[in-house]
């Protein structure tokens, strides 16, 4: 399986998708943490994939989004941004919308 | 080969000549910077694309020569 295959399959079969830089437990870069901390503030399940595992999968999201940094989020399929766009729709509670939006359950929705 | 905050704003206004940059060194080494960027030529298109436009203009540089560019892109008057 291709690098772009195997990042494809991984973006289509779950729901909430976050290429960085360490673990969700352990991220290894302040941007990458940050995105961490938002996902779990919301409290959505997601799926974490560390790109200093594997320098094809570093480079590989990369060309696979045409975006030159990570964090990368993806939810159910799409390309949502990096850390600076993840952030700013927090603040502005898009990102709950969003995911409401899409069916995915969050602590948030399930408070509501 | 660090960068420097004049090189970003003039390849940034160079692809996007409507472009107001404003950029700000976050750590004094040529690799971390803040910018914000409002253009006309943004109306109407996601963060996403907008945000591309601005790494589009530093050809390649972001997240190799240039480590982190905390990026806040917005339309006139927004």
């Amino acid at each position: 399986m291709s690098i772009s295959q195997f990042i494809d399959n991984e973006i289509k079969s779950n729901d909430v998708v976050l290429f960085m830089k360490g673990t969700p437990q352990f991220p290894m870069c302040g941007f990458s943490g940050q995105v961490v901390q938002i996902l779990d503030h919301i409290g959505v399940p997601y799926k974490g994939l560390n790109v200093l595992d594997s320098g094809d999968l570093r480079e590989g999201i990369k060309q696979y989004s045409n975006w030159p940094t990570v964090p990368q989020l993806y939810v159910k399929g799409e390309f949502v941004g990096g850390c600076d766009i993840v952030r700013e729709m927090f603040q502005a509670g898009e990102l709950q919308t969003l995911f409401k939006d899409k069916g995915v359950a969050s602590k948030e929705s399930a408070r509501a | 080969m660090p960068m420097d905050a004049r090189d970003i704003e003039q390849m940034i206004k160079e692809a996007i000549p409507d472009a107001q940059v404003e950029i700000r060194d976050l750590a004094g080494d040529g690799d971390h910077y803040a910018a914000t960027v409002i253009a006309e030529s943004f109306r109407g298109k996601s963060r996403v694309q907008q945000h591309k436009m601005v790494y589009d203009a530093l050809k390649g540089r972001m997240g190799g020569t240039l480590h982190a560019l905390a990026l806040q892109t917005s339309i006139p008057g927004a």
